[in-house]
Order: C-alpha cells, then structure tokens, then sequence
C-alpha cells in the first residue's frame, strides 16, 4: 500500500516523491573495533512495528527528515525535521543499540 | 483414469505437537519443506516445520515461477546452477509432475553498460559450465517473434542475455510435492502454528515457544525469509537484512504467444506467459521496508506501461489478479545461509528476489549442515560470517530486478 509523507517545508506528498533513508541507526563513538564498525554498516533491526527513519523530499526541497511509521501498516505516526522529533521512547532506544 | 478422479490425501497436517524435536523448521515455505525432503537423505525424521499460515502462504505461493542460474559471481553462478539441476530431476524426485518448462529466459540489454555487464556474466556464466550467451536484436526478435523490438521505443533492445535452461516452474507443486515427501519422510507439518518466542540460554536455543505450546529442540531453522529479522529478534540477534514488498500481477489467459521469459532490468519488468495462457508480470521492490503484503498503483502504472512497449498486444487484455510478498533484502543481494554466532541455530534468509529459484539447493545444503555439523562448501561464501570479514558476493548486476 502506498501512503503519505508530511514533508516540514511542502505538506503531504506520496510516497513516491521521497526517498527512503532507512531506519536510524546509532553511530559508534570513539575508536570501535571493526566488528562493531560493521555491526552498524550492515546490520538492522527491520522491525515489524513502530520504526523511526529517515526521508529526503527528493521530488521537492530535498530536505532530510525523521518519521515514524508502523511498518505492519504503514501508517506513519509523525514526521519532523531531526531538531523537533521527539525523544525515541527509552525501549526503542535499547532496542536499537549495539548487542 | 479411476486415478485422475480419485481424492488422494498428500500429507495430513499434525494436530498436537511433541515436547520435543531433534529440528524444528521455522518456516512452511519451499526452504523448509525442501529441507525436511533432504532431512531424509540422512535418516533424520524427527522433525517438525512451523508455519504461522498455510503450507507456501508466503514467497513460496507468491514468487513468478521463474528459475535461472546466469548470475554475475563464480559462487552465485555455481550456487543456483546446483539449484538448476536439482529442479530438473525434483519432479522425479518427488514423483510429482512439477510442470518445469525449460523453455528459455531473455534479459534485456537497453545500453552500451548494460550489454557490457552481461558479456561479463556470459563469460562468468561460461567458466561454470552454464549455457548463457550474449545475443543482438535479430536474434531476440527469432526467440520472442511476438515482442516488439523496433528502434522507436523509450528504451531501444540493443541485445539480450540468453539463458536456454532457464525458465518457468509449478511454484504450488513444488511446495505440494516436498510436502509429501517431508510427511512421507515422518516429518510432522503444522500448520497456523506461529512462533511467539525462543528461549536462548548462552550459545544455544533450548525451546521454542509457539502459539500451540512450547517445544524443545535439537538445531532450530530460520527459513522465515520476509519474517527473518522478526524470529532473529526473538533469539537475541540481528540480521543484516530490510523487509520490502515485491509486486507481480496476471493477465486473463490469452493465446500463446511467448514461449520464452523476458526481462528486462531497465524497464523493471519479468514477463512469461504461463501454460494456462496467462501473462505472469513482475516488478522491482519498493524501496521502503515494510510488512505489510499491498499493492501499489503505482506498480501497477509503470508495470503495465512498460510491459506494453514491449507488447502491445496485450493492450486489451485483463488483469486477473495483483499481489504481493515479503522480501528480504541482504546488502549484497547474495543469500545468508548457514550458521549464525547461536550453535543451534542456522538461517535461510536474504533472498531478496531469488529465493524460490534456490530451494532444492537451499534444502539440499542445510540438511547437510544440520547432519553433519559442517557447513558445505557450496554455501561457504554466503555465511552471516561475511559482514563481520568484509567479504561480500555482490549480485547487485544480476540479482536485483533479474529474475
């Protein structure tokens, strides 16, 4: 099913006028072993449920932007630019870190 | 002819499930089945396959039939190839009439880059002992007299890919047909009974916890596909792998006019023409991950567009059906198959748009692994291993819309 996508500076587009930047990820910091280097290169969660990822309104101002969609149903709860999203709830952000 | 009216029972699905099994098979698609039809190869029966729908409800119910092995990589080459001749002898095998059409299969060049890349995978394909040769325009038109391949289209034929052995299979007998034979085999199937969770202590998955019950098990078997990173979760691990949809669709049936499959990676399109008469087309993933089995318009849109430059004969035609199934997408668009960091637990997944063409290999290998404790070599280079040692099989030429 297609959907909609609130871009922050155009309103709501298609799904085909956005690019899809994947679910986000959180960068190693300081100097991490190659292994946990390519843990974050390659590795995903590709949840079934609520996932928070990034867009770019390629057809249109091509700026980058957070969102959260349900990915059983593709209903897409928010969209901000990366400044306004809302904190990721404290389960999500475990979820998403290293194991 | 009493035979062809007669009701015969295949398989009978299990009811209750046993405390415990030697493998438990995640998975009633054409991966697990085919693993449970080899399992037998090596005396192991003790086996059970969990399947959260109907036996093939997934990509094995949902994929366009098509098998080839003309891939870019010496491994992919040689992978599918083994796959290739498992089918030609499976209906044997099986002693189930598969329907397998060798009939051919076409991939369309519309470039200078694109013809370069598929002499490329004809010489790779060649060094493998696989038929596949690069062919021009006349000899395109020869093969598919009906397509039209004038030079006034939007993306002009400058030559194909011919792949003889390539062609077009029953998908629904080929999961009926190892079904029988898993059940034969002592194999317990049961169906609409979904993991809910496993139970992994250290190194190792002690049970596994479903919607019937909990059962212990022996080696447990990810063959999930779209579903892989879901029961990954659930054993505490992560796969280098994103869920998209792929789409396909079918005409009502029409005279035969196509006896080859036609694809073509520009254009986004795999046409064949089914015994029935049916036109089966598909199409390109959606670039975003989802679960959620819809089809888009615009699928639709560009799928019917480009299928009719190159036959506007069907411009009349129906569609009988549209459809779509779950995908899981590696970053090489090779599979991952093997073992994992977890002792007992082994994975069929990143298959992407080729898993259907790979499962007699796929069950072949695993059964292996599984009686043996030693990864095959065939399957070496596709090991979950490869992220961590930067040493991808990238079939991104060859595998992404070239069925």
């Amino acid at each position: 099913m297609s959907f909609v996508l609130d871009c922050p500076n155009c309103g709501s587009r298609e799904v085909t006028d956005f690019g899809f930047g994947g679910e986000v990820t959180t960068r190693p910091t300081g100097r991490p072993e190659f292994k946990e280097l390519n843990r974050y290169v390659y590795f995903r969660d590709n949840k079934a449920g609520v996932q928070r990822e990034w867009w770019v309104h390629r057809a249109g101002c091509g700026e980058w932007f957070l969102a959260e969609r349900d990915t059983r149903t593709n209903e897409v709860i928010w969209t901000a630019r990366p400044a306004d999203a809302p904190p990721a709830r404290a389960a999500a952000a475990s979820e998403g870190a290293p194991r | 002819m009493r035979d062809i009216f007669r009701k015969r029972r295949m398989w009978k699905f299990a009811t209750e499930l046993k405390p415990r099994y030697d493998v438990v098979i995640i998975g009633g698609g054409s991966h697990g089945l085919a693993t449970a039809h080899y399992l037998r190869e090596h005396g192991i029966a003790d086996v059970a396959i969990l399947e959260k729908s109907y036996i093939g409800s997934g990509a094995a119910g949902r994929n366009t039939t098509i098998l080839r092995s003309n891939y870019k990589t010496p491994e992919g080459a040689r992978f599918y190839d083994a796959s290739v001749k498992l089918y030609e002898g499976l209906g044997a095998d099986l002693d189930f009439n598969l329907l397998f059409s060798q009939c051919g299969h076409l991939t369309l060049a519309h470039s200078d880059r694109a013809m370069f890349v598929m002499a490329n995978r004809a010489e790779v394909n060649r060094l493998e002992g696989i038929d596949s040769q690069l062919i021009g325009p006349d000899r395109v038109q020869e093969l598919a007299p009906a397509m039209y391949v004038g030079p006034d289209t939007t993306y002009p034929i400058m030559g194909a890919l011919y792949h003889p052995p390539g062609g077009i299979i029953r998908h629904d007998a080929v999961v009926w047909g190892l079904a029988r034979s898993a059940f034969e085999g002592g194999a317990e199937i049961h169906p609409y009974t979904e993991v809910t969770g496993l139970r992994r202590q250290g190194d190792r998955i002690t049970t596994v916890e479903t919607d019937k019950g909990s059962i212990e098990a022996g080696v447990v078997l990810n063959c999930t596909a779209g579903w892989s990173s879901v029961i990954a979760e659930m054993a505490e691990m992560q796969l280098p792998i994103t869920t998209h949809i792929l789409q396909a669709c079918v005409t009502e049936p029409v005279k035969p006019f196509l006896d080859v499959v036609v694809v073509s990676s520009q254009m986004h399109v795999y046409i064949s023409q089914s015994d029935r008469g049916e036109f089966v087309m598909g199409s390109e993933i959606e670039p975003w991950t989802t679960y959620r089995m819809q089809n888009t318009l615009n699928f639709l849109q560009d799928l019917t567009r480009h299928t009719l430059e190159l036959f506007p004969q069907l411009e009349r035609a129906r569609l009988l059906r549209a459809w779509a199934g779950l995908c899981d997408l590696s970053p090489d668009y090779s599979p991952i198959l093997g073992k994992t960091e977890i002792e007992n637990f082994h994975v069929s997944a990143g298959w992407g748009t080729y898993g259907f063409k790979a499962a007699p290999i796929v069950g072949k290998m695993l059964a292996e692994l599984v009686a043996t404790g030693k990864t095959p070599e065939l399957i070496a280079p596709f090991a979950l291993e490869r992220f961590y040692t930067d040493e991808l099989v990238s079939e991104l030429a060859a595998a992404a819309v070239s069925h």
